[in-house]
C-alpha cells in the first residue's frame, strides 16, 4: 500500500543503488557495511552514543546506526568515501597534518560532523566546531588536535619528508596516517570475506553460576542457518589461557560454572543474517546463580570456596618493596600525613568493539584481528586450539584504541574454533556491550598511606598498602601488584620506605592492563599527601616536590642507582605557569565566590618494560635488489605512533632518508616479534632495537663499500651510492644474491633491557629506562553544584629525545583527557554502565587545553637518548586535578570518580567542620 | 504481521494503525538503542513522510509544533522569547546527530524522566494532538504522561502535534540541563522557566523540573510564590522549602537522592535569575 516499488533505491555519495527493500528498517550503517561495502563508516556503540557511523543525509549530520534505510530514500547520503576524490580533501589532509587521527576509528564521524559544519559556515569558531563534534567520541587524542585541524582547514604547507639523518625530531605525519583519514584502514569488523559465517557468543547474565546445557541438537535443528554450536567440550587444547606463565586460568568458553557476568559459555556459528537475528532466549542453558562478590573487602572477608581453588583467600599475589626502616622513620619524623583513596573499575572505552574474522588456508589458520600483542596471541590460541605455532598466522587489523585491553586475547580463540570447526570463514564483532561487560579494566584500589618528612620537608619514611581488586581472572593482575609497590614512592627520594600491594579476586570484571598498570591508582594518595605534607612544612607544593625530586645517582626505593633522571627538569619548567597559574586563580577568587578557582600539582614516573622480566623486540630491515627498503616492524601501532616512530629510529639509525622506506607489519608470518605494545616499551625496547637494525646494516654497507662512518647513503635506482666529500661508491644491487628472506642486504637485532631480578624485599632493577613527568592543573570549581571544570593543564614530560613530537604531544593530550575523566566521570558499575550513555568518557567539551612541554635528558641506555612516554601522561592527571579541587575549594575527595554530588558532599564537609 | 510501512498521508498511517499491532517510528533514536539487533523488529510504521506532522506554525490559537518536528528544526526556527526555554532544551538534546533525527513527539513518547524537552513544554502548557480513525482528541501534556514509558496515547492513535496557547506563549524563558559531562549527557537535573515580567513585576510564572520525579513536574508552590512578586524580591523567594516537596528523584549512578534535591534549587535559582536578566534587558 505504501512502498511502491519493488526495490528500495538510495543515494550514497553520488551513485544510486537499489537494495532490497526488506532493508527498509535497517540500520544504515549496517547496510552500507554488509552490503555496499562502504566500511569507512564506523561502527562503535549502535546506540548514537558515540558518533563514530556520522554520515551526511542531505548535508546534516545524523547517526547512520540509527537511520533505517528507509529514511534516507530520495535523500543524498554521503559517507567518508565521498569526502575525497583521488586525492584527500583539505579537511582529511589537516587532520593528517595536525595529528588529529591517531586509532583512526572516530575519524571518519569526526571527518563527517566537521564536513557539515563547514559546509554550512566556512570559517567557524572553536565553540561552533565544538558543538559540531560534540557528538563524536575520540578515546586517543583529547580533541585538541581534531578540534585544531578542522580551525585550520585550508592552510596547505605541503610537507617535505626529512632528509637523511634528520627524522628523529621531526614533527612528521604518522606513515600510516592517509589510510586513517581516507576511512581505508581495515579494522578488526571492516574484512569481510565472501560467505563468512557469522559467530556470536552466549554470555552469563550472571556475576557467578552454575550451569548446564539441555539438548543443544535439537536446539540447532530447530535454527535452520545455524552451522554449529560450539561448547567448551569442543575446544581441541588447553581450555585455558591467560597472559602471565604460571597464571593462567581463564577459559576461553567456561566449563560448568562462570565467574563473571558476560563470561561466554557456548558459540553460535552460522549464516550471518540467521545468526545476527537470534535472540537467544530459548537457548537450552540452565543458570544456577551463586553468591558473588564485587568488591575487594567482601572477597577477602569471604569464607567458604575461594573464587579459584588455588589462591587461598581470593589472593592472586602480593608485590612487595621494602627498604630501610619505615616504621622507625614515621614514628620520628616531624610531619606526618595519612590518608586512604577509593578508586572505580574505569574501562578503557575504545570505540572499536573488539572485532575479526578468521580462515584456513590449507592446514594453517589466519585471525585478523584488533590487537596490542599478535605474537602472544597467537601463542595463547594455538594452545586453546591444539595448533603448532607455524600453524596459526596472526594478521593483525588496524586496531581502533586498545590502551591495554587488547593484550589479552578476547575472540581470537573463539573465530578460531569456529573457522576450524567449519571451514568457513568465521567473523565476530563484538557489541558494545559485550566488549564492556566481558573484557578488562582498570582494577579498583583500597589504598592507605603513610608519609612523613623532617621539619624542613625533606622526605623521611613511606608506608602503602593497597588492594587491588583483579576480578575473575588473573590477566595482568600480577603485573599491577608488582609494578605498584615499585612506584609509591613517586619520582621522590624516599629513604625508608615499605610498599605492598596485593590483587584481590572478586566475580566481578578481569581487572588487566590500563595505562598505567595501578601506578595512576597509587600515585592519587601519595600526591595527595604531598600537599599536606608541604601545608604543613610551610613550604610551596611545587617546591616540596623539588626539593624531594630524584636525581642523576640517586637510588630508588629498589635499591636502584638511576641515570638520566629528568623529573627536576619537568618540575623546574612547570615554576612560572605554576606561578602564574596560582596569581591568576587568587585573582579570580579575590571576586568569585560560588565559582572557585584552584591550581594542583602532580608528577610521575613510570618503569618502561616488563617488570624484571625479558621482553625482547626483534626488528629486521632488508634491502631488495630492486632497492627498495623493508623495515619489519612488528610493533603494534594501535594509534600510538610506533610505524612512524620506529620508522624514524631505524632511518636515522641507518642514515637513510624516512621516505625510502616500507614498512611491512606485524603480520606473525612476516615479521619477527616485537613483543606487546604495553608498558611504554616500544619506543625503547622496539626502537633500541631499530637503532640496533640500522646501525648494524649501516656498518655491513660502510664496510662493503670501505666507507668511513661519516658517509652518505642513499638509494639511487637499484644502486646504492655511498658518498663522502668527492668520494663516491657504488653496491649494485641487483648484482647480489637474495638470501631466504629476500633481501640482498639485511640486518636482525633482537634488544631486551638489561633488568635485574626484584629479590623479595623488592630489591633489584626493575627497569632499565624511565621516564618522567609532571602536571599542573587548573580548573573551576562551582561551590553550588560541585562542578568541576578543568580549564588547563600544563604538562611537562622528559622523553629523553623527542622523536616525534606532534605524536608525542598526542600522547599528552590524549592522556590527559582519560586522566580526566578518571578524575571526574568515569566508573563502570557491573550490569549497570555497560553501554557508553551510563558510562561517561569526556566529550570534546570536557576537555581542558592542554600545554606541553617536552624535556629532553638523554637516557644512557635509551635510543638516541628515548624514553617511553605513552602511560607516563595519565598518571599526574588524576592527582593535579584533585589537588586542584582541594586548592580551590577545601574539599578532599576520596573516592573517584569526583562526580558533582560527591564534590559537593566534601565541600559541605569542609563547611560543616569549619 | 511484520513489515516496514511508509505511509504518506496521515490516513493510511491511521488505517495501519487500526489494524494493530504496529511500532511507530520516527526519528528512531530511541528505537535502534533499545535492541542489539541490526533491524527493527515486528510492523514498523514509519511516520517520517507525514508532512502534516513536521514544522511550527502559528494558528489562530497559539502555536502547533508537529509531532514530527526534529530538535533542529525547533532551534531553527524563529519563535517568541518564550519558546527559548524549549530551543535551549533542543540544543541539550545528545548530539548535533540527534538533534538532525530526533523528534518533539517522539521524545514525549518515550516518556523519559529525563526527557529534555518535556520541562520547557509543560511551562508552555502545551497540549497533545492525538488521532485514530475514531477521530481526534487533545489533551494536556502533563497528563498525557503517566508515568515512566507509560503514556495516554490508545495503540490505535497517534500524536500528530503540540500546541501551545497563545496565552502561554508569553514571557521569557530558560533552562538549565546539569549532566557530569558537557554533551550526549543524560540529565541530573533540569529545569525550564517561563516568566511573565511588566512592570518589574512577575505576572506570571511557571516553572517545571525533570529528572528529579517519575514524570516532569511543575513546580506550582514556587510558581504561586512568585506570581505578583517583584523582579527584586523574586530570587529570595526561590527557596528550597518550595520546591523539595514537589520532587522525588532517585539516587543513581548520575548522583545521589539528596544532592538531587540541593542541585536543583540551585538551579532553578539560576535558571530564575538568567530569565529575569533577560526581561529586565528588554526593559532597559
Amino acid at each position: 500500500m505504501t512502498i511502491s516499488s519493488e526495490t528500495l533505491d538510495i543515494e550514497i555519495n553520488g551513485i544510486r543503488h537499489s537494495l532490497p527493500k526488506e532493508l527498509s528498517g535497517n540500520r544504515l550503517s549496517s547496510v552500507l557495511r554488509d552490503k555496499l561495502g562502504l566500511t569507512g563508516t564506523k561502527v562503535g556503540c549502535d546506540a548514537g552514543d558515540c558518533g563514530a557511523c556520522t554520515v551526511l543525509v542531505d548535508g546534516a549530520s545524523v547517526c547512520a546506526c540509527l537511520t533505517p534505510v528507509a529514511h534516507v530514500g530520495e535523500k543524498k547520503v554521503t559517507t567518508v568515501e565521498g569526502l575525497s576524490d583521488a586525492a584527500m580533501s583539505q579537511l582529511q589532509a589537516s587532520f593528517l597534518r595536525h595529528g588529529a587521527a591517531q586509532c583512526g576509528i572516530c575519524t571518519p564521524g569526526m571527518l563527517m560532523a566537521a564536513h557539515a559544519l563547514q559546509q554550512r559556515i566556512v570559517k567557524p569558531t572553536r565553540a561552533q566546531v565544538e558543538t559540531a563534534l560534540g557528538g563524536v567520541l575520540c578515546r586517543c587524542t583529547g580533541y585538541q588536535k581534531i578540534v585544531d585541524a578542522v580551525l585550520d582547514t585550508g592552510k596547505v604547507e605541503q610537507q617535505d619528508q626529512p632528509e637523511a639523518g634528520a627524522a628523529i625530531g621531526a614533527a612528521v605525519e604518522r606513515l600510516d596516517g592517509e589510510r586513517k583519514v581516507l576511512g581505508l584502514d581495515v579494522f578488526g569488523a571492516d574484512l569481510l570475506p565472501e560467505n563468512a559465517l557469522l559467530v556470536r557468543a552466549v554470555r552469563s547474565p550472571h556475576h557467578a553460576a552454575k550451569f548446564t546445557f539441555g539438548n543443544i541438537d535439537e536446539w540447532q535443528s530447530g535454527h535452520p542457518g545455524v552451522a554449529a554450536v560450539l561448547t567448551a567440550v569442543d575446544i581441541p587444547g588447553e581450555n585455558c589461557f591467560g597472559v602471565i606463565p604460571g597464571c593462567e586460568d581463564q577459559p576461553a568458553l567456561a566449563e560448568g560454572h562462570v565467574r563473571l557476568r558476560g563470561e561466554a559459555v557456548a558459540l553460535i556459528v552460522g549464516a550471518a543474517d540467521v545468526v545476527e537475528a537470534l535472540t537467544f532466549v530459548d537457548f537450552p542453558v540452565e543458570w544456577e546463580p551463586q553468591v558473588a562478590v564485587l568488591t575487594s573487602s567482601e572477597s577477602k572477608e569471604r569464607t567458604g570456596d575461594p573464587i579459584h581453588m588455588n589462591r587461598k583467600g581470593n589472593v592472586l599475589i602480593t608485590g612487595r618493596v621494602v627498604s630501610g626502616d619505615a616504621d622507625a622513620a614515621l614514628a620520628n619524623a616531624v610531619h606526618v600525613a595519612e590518608g586512604e583513596f577509593e578508586t572505580a573499575y574505569v574501562e578503557h572505552a575504545y570505540i572499536e568493539p573488539e572485532a575479526g574474522v578468521a580462515w584456513m588456508e590449507g592446514d594453517v589458520l589466519n585471525i585478523h584481528a584488533c590487537t596490542q600483542a599478535p605474537v602472544m596471541d597467537r601463542d595463547e590460541t594455538a594452545k586453546v586450539l591444539n595448533l603448532p605455532k607455524d600453524k596459526l598466522r596472526i594478521r593483525p587489523a588496524a586496531t581502533g584504541g586498545g590502551f591495554g585491553s587488547k593484550l589479552d586475547v578476547s575472540l581470537q580463540p573463539l573465530i578460531g574454533l569456529a573457522a576450524m570447526v567449519t571451514g568457513q570463514p568465521c567473523r565476530m564483532v563484538y557489541s558494545r556491550a559485550e566488549s564492556m561487560c566481558s573484557t578488562t579494566k582498570r582494577h579498583p584500589a583500597k589504598i592507605k598511606a603513610r608519609i612523613g618528612t623532617t621539619k624542613g620537608g625533606e622526605l623521611t619514611g613511606m608506608i602503602f598498602t593497597g588492594d587491588f581488586n583483579t576480578g575473575a581472572y588473573a590477566s595482568w593482575g600480577s603485573t599491577v601488584a608488582n609494578r605498584v609497590p615499585v612506584h609509591a614512592s613517586g619520582p621522590y627520594r624516599v629513604p625508608d620506605f615499605s610498599a605492598e600491594a596485593s590483587a584481590i579476586h572478586t566475580n566481578g570484571p578481569t581487572s588487566g592492563a590500563f595505562r598505567g598498570f595501578g601506578v595512576p591508582q597509587a600515585a592519587i594518595l601519595q600526591e595527595a599527601l604531598f600537599d599536606d605534607l608541604a601545608e604543613a612544612c610551610g613550604i610551596d607544593r611545587l617546591g616540596f616536590r623539588l626539593s624531594n625530586a630524584l636525581q642523576d645517582g640517586d637510588q630508588t626505593t629498589c635499591g636502584q642507582t638511576l641515570q638520566g633522571v629528568g623529573i627536576r627538569e619537568c618540575l623546574e619548567a612547570l615554576q612560572q605557569p605554576w606561578e602564574q597559574a596560582l596569581e591568576e586563580a587568587a585573582t579570580h577568587n579575590r571576586t568569585n565566590t560560588a565559582l572557585r578557582r584552584g591550581v594542583g600539582v602532580a608528577s610521575c614516573w613510570y618503569g618502561c618494560g616488563n617488570t624484571a622480566l625479558p621482553n625482547p623486540s626483534t626488528i629486521r630491515i632488508g634491502i631488495s635488489g630492486a632497492g627498495e627498503i623493508f623495515l619489519h616492524q612488528g610493533a603494534s601501532d594501535i594509534g600510538q605512533g610506533a610505524n612512524t616512530v620506529i620508522a624514524q629510529i631505524c632511518a636515522d639509525a641507518l642514515g637513510i632518508a624516512l621516505g625510502s622506506i616500507t614498512l611491512v607489519g606485524g603480520d606473525t608470518a612476516l615479521t619477527p616479534d616485537c613483543g606487546k605494545t604495553s608498558a611504554s616499551r616500544q619506543t625503547f625496547v622496539t626502537g633500541k632495537a631499530a637503532e640496533l637494525a640500522g646501525k648494524d646494516l649501516r656498518r655491513t654497507i660502510l664496510s662493503m663499500s670501505n666507507m668511513s662512518p661519516d658517509a652518505d647513503i642513499e638509494i639511487v635506482g637499484t644502486k646504492l651510492v655511498i658518498s663522502e666529500g668527492t668520494v663516491s661508491r657504488e653496491i649494485d644491487l641487483a648484482k647480489l644474491p637474495a638470501n631466504e628472506f629476500g633481501y640482498v642486504l639485511m640486518a636482525e637485532e633482537t634488544y631486551d633491557p638489561p633488568t635485574q631480578a626484584l629479590d623479595e624485599s623488592g630489591q633489584g632493577i626493575p627497569y632499565a629506562v624511565y621516564g618522567y613527568g609532571a602536571q599542573i592543573a587548573e580548573l573551576e570549581v562551582d561551590m553550588k553544584l560541585g562542578k568541576v571544570r578543568v580549564l588547563r593543564v600544563t604538562a611537562a614530560h622528559d622523553l629523553g629525545r623527542v622523536i616525534n613530537p606532534i605524536l608525542a604531544e598526542g600522547q599528552i593530550e590524549g592522556g590527559i583527557a582519560q586522566g580526566l575523566g578518571m578524575a571526574l566521570m568515569e566508573e563502570y558499575v557491573p550490569g549497570r554502565t555497560e553501554n557508553l550513555h551510563d558510562y561517561l568518557i569526556p566529550t570534546i567539551g570536557d576537555v581542558p587545553e592542554v600545554r606541553s612541554i617536552l624535556i629532553e635528558k638523554p637516557d644512557p641506555e635509551g635510543p638516541f637518548g628515548a624514553k617511553g612516554l605513552g602511560e607516563h601522561v595519565l598518571i599526574p592527571t588524576v592527582p593535579a586535578i584533585l589537588n586542584a579541587i582541594r586548592h580551590a575549594s577545601g574539599a578532599r575527595i576520596t573516592k573517584l570518580p569526583a562526580v558533582p554530588h560527591r564534590v559537593l558532599a566534601a565541600i559541605q564537609k569542609v563547611n560543616d567542620n569549619v | 504481521m511484520v513489515g516496514y510501512f511508509q505511509p504518506q498521508t496521515v490516513q493510511e498511517a491511521l488505517e495501519r494503525l487500526a489494524v494493530g499491532d504496529s511500532t511507530v517510528a520516527a526519528g528512531c533514536t530511541d528505537l535502534f538503542p533499545a535492541t542489539e539487533h541490526q533491524s527493527l523488529a515486528g510492523t514498523v510504521l514509519d511516520i517520517t513522510r507525514l508532512a502534516e506532522l513536521r514544522g511550527i506554525s502559528e494558528t489562530g490559537t497559539g502555536w502547533r509544533v508537529g509531532a514530527n518536528t526534529t530538535w533542529s528544526a525547533v532551534i531553527d526556527a524563529v519563535l517568541p522569547a518564550s519558546f527559548d526555554g524549549l530551543k535551549s532544551a533542543a540544543g541539550a538534546v545528545g548530539s548535533v546527530q540527534i538533534q538532525n533525527a530526533a523528534t518533539i513527539g517522539g521524545n514525549i513518547c518515550n516518556a523519559s524522566p529525563a526527557a529534555d524537552g518535556v520541562p520547557a513544554l509543560l511551562t508552555l502548557e502545551a497540549e497533545v494532538e492525538m488521532s485514530s480513525t475514531r477521530g481526534s482528541r487533545r489533551m494536556p501534556l502533563q497528563s498525557f504522561i503517566k508515568g515512566p514509558r507509560q503514556i495516554a496515547l490508545q495503540p490505535d492513535e497517534l500524536m500528530v502535534a503540540i500546541h501551545v496557547p497563545a496565552s502561554a506563549a508569553r514571557g521569557q524563558s530558560g533552562f538549565l540541563k546539569l549532566g557530569s559531562r558537557k554533551h550526549l549527557v543524560i540529565s541530573i537535573a533540569m529545569v525550564a522557566v517561563r516568566l511573565v515580567v511588566t512592570d518589574g513585576k512577575i505576572q506570571d510564572a511557571a516553572i517545571s523540573v525533570g529528572a528529579c520525579s517519575p514524570v516532569a513536574t511543575r513546580l506550582v508552590k514556587l510558581e504561586n510564590a512568585l506570581k505578583g512578586a517583584s523582579v527584586d524580591a523574586a530570587l529570595g523567594i526561590v527557596k528550597p522549602a518550595l520546591i523539595e516537596p514537589e520532587l522525588t528523584p532517585i539516587e543513581d549512578i548520575r548522583a545521589d537522592r539528596n544532592y538531587r534535591f540541593v542541585a536543583t534549587a540551585e538551579i532553578t535559582r539560576r535558571a530564575v535569575a538568567s530569565v529575569l536578566a533577560k526581561a529586565d534587558g528588554l526593559v532597559s
